[in-house]
């Protein structure tokens, strides 16, 4: 698949104010110091960057050691995040993720102890290993930006990305995530291998550790959270929303999904549109926003239906890219 | 029907009081054949229902409305005698429509009056079809039309725009109405047939020629009828248009006799001369047969006949403005009379009169040749101070000597009827014909009026070898009736006729332009819009190589066309709605076209930007364009800015890009 970037402004004083063109500039230079570490994944880190600005959750399945931690890594020292890691494993409990209330000696109660999760980008690492009580744990968190422990809500702090990696589901001892749950994800990439003139980069250049570690943020997380606040600012024509609309309606008639898309899907599409243009430096949301985020957005929502036997995922995806504009 | 229909939907004040008004209008015209008493009621009817809107009365109850209703009905039938044909209907609907007006409460009720309001303007038609009425109804038309678009408006519109809305309704459907017109199959008749009752009252000669009937048409302005020619107009003193003609004499009227239907002009023994004349005749109704041609009528229009004495007789009488083509030939050559027709035409009362008698008997005791005895007996006319007058002194028995030898003093039928006598008397065949002479040029159209006042009566005499030839003593006594016409209105009592103005007064000449300029566009008007009958279809039919189709086969086509063009219209409709039917996509859709023509495709899902940086890259030369337009639909489509703002800009970019 060729790699979208966005589209350069087609610059018309008329039409972009100024601010747009700054919040771009911004951006740009949280994903030059990305692409700096991650090479030739420019897209992915746009469209992860994407989902951080729509507010949504990631998810990342592929092999491993194709650098789904580093992004995570990336992605929280360019944009200066708080950062913690939950290594998911069989045995993790809710717990081990939310935190638990301890005794304290000292003072003779019971102390909140926050785990990892009270952190502004958390990696759930391989979040298909752990048993479906700890992902729902994992996964409400997510959907309520808040943890209750012993009948104690805490805010989980802003702002609040999880990344979550998962090995391809045919792996032995995984615990696949349920629909509904993959549904929680605003989006779910493939990192996929590096290509050659990448690769050989990679080999070449010096170590990723070190490098993350050498890192200065680019943005701070205000700026970050200023942005997030401006996506609903960002103008959807009824134009666009009729495109919309023919995604969603072509995907439930379609005779090549078991079930068609959930408005929660066509939400999450606006709004990952909405900050892809952002990233665009635009006010105002184009069919190709849409086009450009539409597979992250939707493919790991989609299941083919019985009979429909190419299950390579651009296959199953052809039908909605062939939606007319309206 | 639908669920307007079921849920009454209130209606809005202002709705009510348009409607009012334009069926005010609709009504007006109507006032000039409805008694007074159902125009004020009419007229106070409505005002009663624009009072209790606008105080918020309540409309009157049932117990009410329905006596109103059987008074109005019996006072119509009162009026009229009946409640059928076009005068007494009129009147009904006009009286229903005011009463309908007291529930009017609901959109469907206003629904019903404005088609009633539509229908009456048809009606109308039945009444006139002047050109200026035409006008006013479609007028009218619009109106009411804007009612209806306000009516269906949710909520309060300015009336300039639904009055914008309405007329381009109107125009939309002027063309499919003119096509109609052309083409939607005549019926042999008129264009408004109408019932008997509206005949009456239509002015023009009559079936026999009795002292003082003339004159009364002579004080009529009315058109009898107008005659444009081909090439040359006949000389004044050839302008006799032949009527009837009347053979049989009491001594003092003359009436036609027995009808022969013998085709005059298809005896070998008429012969005609010189150069033709060739002119189309649109002639008034008159409710008799007589069509009027010039003197002698070589030809016979359709649906008509011409009589041994040279009578053209249309099968029917004529209820409508009639066209028709004619020939005539001012010089020609009848041939013998049958013993039969000299009988006839030397028919006199068996006594009376013995001094014209003695007369007569005196001149053909002095010669044998007709000639000289029609010269002394005009010569008689001119010699003896005959005086032409409108008003002449009543004769009371003995008509022809109390007029030759007593009172002198008649108008044209005194002096043809005691012409025909004396001629008779002295042996010589002769008759009175009556008509019209001469008729007022329109310098504008290029035709003569002919009018009311025109009327006139003549003899024909018979002689031998020459056949019947035309003597008009009325030209000896007053030359000048037959040279420059007879003036309107300005005989007085006992005077004599006075003649034409000299027209060299300014103002005469501007009012004369005017009302001749007004004439020739009703005569266009009568001539191809009400003229255009069955016959004159077929003829432009033929002329557009269509001839010989039936008229369900024009029917049929008209049909499937008109449901073309419709479902044409429809599936444009549909496929604007289904690509965006606003200007923004429809001047983008443009674009794309004009691109594809270089082989440029668009393909359904690409946007626009990426549409424009491909075709940018495949033609470097076009790019900076493709890019401005791109820009300005991205912008216009989907960036939220008003469309007026750069729209303008944006079509003439679109219209500018020559790729």
């Amino acid at each position: 698949m060729t790699a979208p970037v966005p589209k350069p402004s087609l610059h018309h004083p008329a039409i972009d104010g100024a601010a747009p063109a700054e919040r771009k500039a911004a951006l740009d230079q949280v994903i030059a110091a990305a692409c700096g570490i991650i090479l030739g994944k420019e897209r992915e880190l746009r469209l992860a960057l994407a989902c951080l600005i729509a507010r949504g959750h990631l998810l990342i399945e592929d092999l491993p050691g194709v650098g789904k931690t580093t992004l995570a890594h990336v992605l929280a020292r360019a944009l200066g995040l708080q950062f913690r890691r939950v290594q998911f494993t069989s045995d993790l409990l809710p717990a081990d993720i939310l935190g638990a209330s301890i005794y304290d000696r000292d003072n003779g109660g019971f102390t909140f102890h926050p785990g990892p999760i009270f952190a502004q980008l958390v990696l759930a690492d391989e979040i298909n290993r752990a048993t479906p009580k700890t992902q729902s744990a994992l996964l409400e968190a997510m959907e309520e930006y808040q943890v209750t422990v012993e009948g104690r809500t805490y805010a989980l702090p802003e702002p609040f990305f999880v990344l979550a990696t998962q090995n391809p589901s045919h792996q032995i001892g995984t615990f696949a995530l349920p629909e509904s749950q993959l549904d929680r994800f605003l989006m779910r990439l493939e990192l996929g291998y590096p290509d050659t003139q990448a690769e050989r980069a990679l080999l070449r250049g010096r170590d990723r550790r070190e490098l993350i570690a050498n890192m200065t943020a680019a943005m701070s997380p205000t700026t970050l959270i200023a942005i997030q606040q401006n996506l609903s600012t960002v103008h959807v024509s009824e134009a666009l929303l009729d495109y919309i609309q023919a995604i969603l309606h072509t995907s439930r008639l379609s005779p090549h999904y078991r079930e068609g898309l959930s408005p929660r899907a066509g939400l999450g599409l606006v709004r990952a549109a909405q900050a892809w243009a952002i990233l665009a430096g635009r006010g105002y949301v184009m069919p190709e926003d849409v086009q450009a985020v539409l597979p992250a957005v939707v493919r790991h929502r989609l299941q083919p239906a019985a009979d429909f036997t190419d299950h390579s995922s651009d296959e199953l995806f052809k039908p909605l890219a062939a939606v007319p504009i309206p | 029907m639908n669920t307007r229909a079921s849920s009454p939907t209130p209606l809005r004040n202002e709705t009510l009081f348009q409607l009012l008004a334009v069926l005010g209008l609709v009504v007006l015209p109507h006032a000039t054949h409805l008694p007074p008493w159902l125009t004020a009621l009419v007229f106070s009817l409505g005002a009663w229902r624009w009072v209790a809107a606008r105080q918020g009365l309540r409309l009157p109850v049932t117990w009410l409305r329905v006596p109103l209703t059987l008074l109005t009905l019996s006072a119509v039938f009162a009026h009229y005698g009946t409640l059928l044909g076009r005068d007494s209907g009129a009147a009904l609907l006009i009286a229903m429509l005011g009463l309908k007006l007291l529930e009017v409460r609901e959109t469907r009720d206003v629904y019903v009056v404005a088609f009633l309001g539509y229908f009456l303007i048809i009606i109308h038609f039945l009444f006139t079809q002047s050109m200026l009425m035409v006008a006013y109804m479609l007028v009218i038309v619009t109106l009411l039309t804007t009612v209806l678009i306000d009516l269906n408006r949710g909520r309060p519109t300015p009336l300039p725009v639904n009055l914008r809305l309405a007329g381009s309704l109107v125009g939309y459907a002027l063309p499919l109405t003119l096509v109609l017109f052309v083409l939607f199959p005549r019926i042999n008749g008129p264009l408004w047939g109408m019932p008997n009752d509206a005949y009456s009252g239509m002015t023009g000669l009559s079936d026999e020629m009795a002292p003082g009937r003339i004159s009364q048409l002579s004080l009529s302005d009315a058109v009898a009828f107008r005659a444009s020619f081909d090439d040359t107009l006949p000389l004044p003193q050839q302008r006799y248009w032949r009527g009837p003609v009347f053979t049989v004499t009491d001594g003092e009227g003359w009436r036609s006799g027995r009808r022969r239907d013998t085709a005059a002009i298809q005896s070998p023994s008429y012969r005609y001369f010189g150069k033709p004349l060739h002119y189309s005749v649109i002639v008034e109704p008159h409710n008799r047969a007589w069509l009027f041609a010039l003197d002698l009528p070589a030809s016979v229009p359709p649906a008509s006949q011409i009589t041994g004495d040279f009578q053209l007789l249309a099968n029917q009488p004529l209820r409508e403005r009639r066209r028709y083509d004619m020939t005539s030939y001012p010089d020609y050559r009848t041939g013998p009379l049958s013993d039969e027709e000299r009988q006839r035409n030397l028919q006199l009362p068996a006594a009376g009169n013995p001094r014209a008698r003695a007369l007569a008997a005196s001149w053909r005791r002095d010669t044998n040749s007709p000639l000289e005895i029609v010269q002394t007996a005009l010569r008689m006319y001119r010699e003896q101070h005959f005086v032409y007058t409108l008003s002449p002194p009543l004769i009371r028995e003995e008509f022809v000597d109390g007029f030759l030898f007593d009172t002198r003093k008649g108008f044209c039928e005194h002096y043809a009827g005691s012409f025909a006598f004396l001629m008779r008397a002295a042996g010589i065949p002769a008759r009175v014909v009556t008509g019209y002479q001469g008729g007022e040029l329109n310098e504008i159209g290029n035709y003569l009026i002919v009018r009311q006042r025109d009327a006139h009566a003549w003899t024909e005499v018979w002689q031998d070898g020459v056949g019947w030839s035309r003597v008009d003593p009325t030209a000896a006594v007053a030359p000048e009736r037959i040279e420059r016409g007879i003036a309107p209105g300005l005989q007085g009592e006992g005077t004599a006729v006075r003649f034409e103005w000299t027209r060299d007064q300014l103002f005469n000449q501007v009012w004369r332009g005017l009302r001749h300029g007004w004439d020739a566009l009703n005569t266009r008007w009568n001539q191809w819009v009400l003229g255009f009958d069955m016959q004159h279809q077929t003829q432009l039919l033929s002329r557009l190589s269509l001839a010989g189709f039936s008229w369900q086969t024009v029917a049929t086509a008209l049909m499937t066309l008109t449901g073309t063009v419709l479902a044409l219209l429809v599936l444009r409709r549909l496929d604007a709605e289904r690509r965006g039917g606003d200007p923004v996509t429809r001047l983008y859709q443009h674009f794309c076209k004009k691109l594809a023509r270089r082989g440029l495709h668009r393909t359904v899902n690409e946007g626009p930007d990426d549409f424009a940086q491909r075709v940018s890259r495949a033609r470097p030369d076009l790019a900076r364009q493709i890019r401005s337009i791109s820009a300005l639909y991205i912008a216009l489509r989907y960036g939220g800015h008003d469309p007026r703002l750069q729209l303008t800009r944006l079509r003439r970019e679109v219209r500018a890009f020559r790729p």
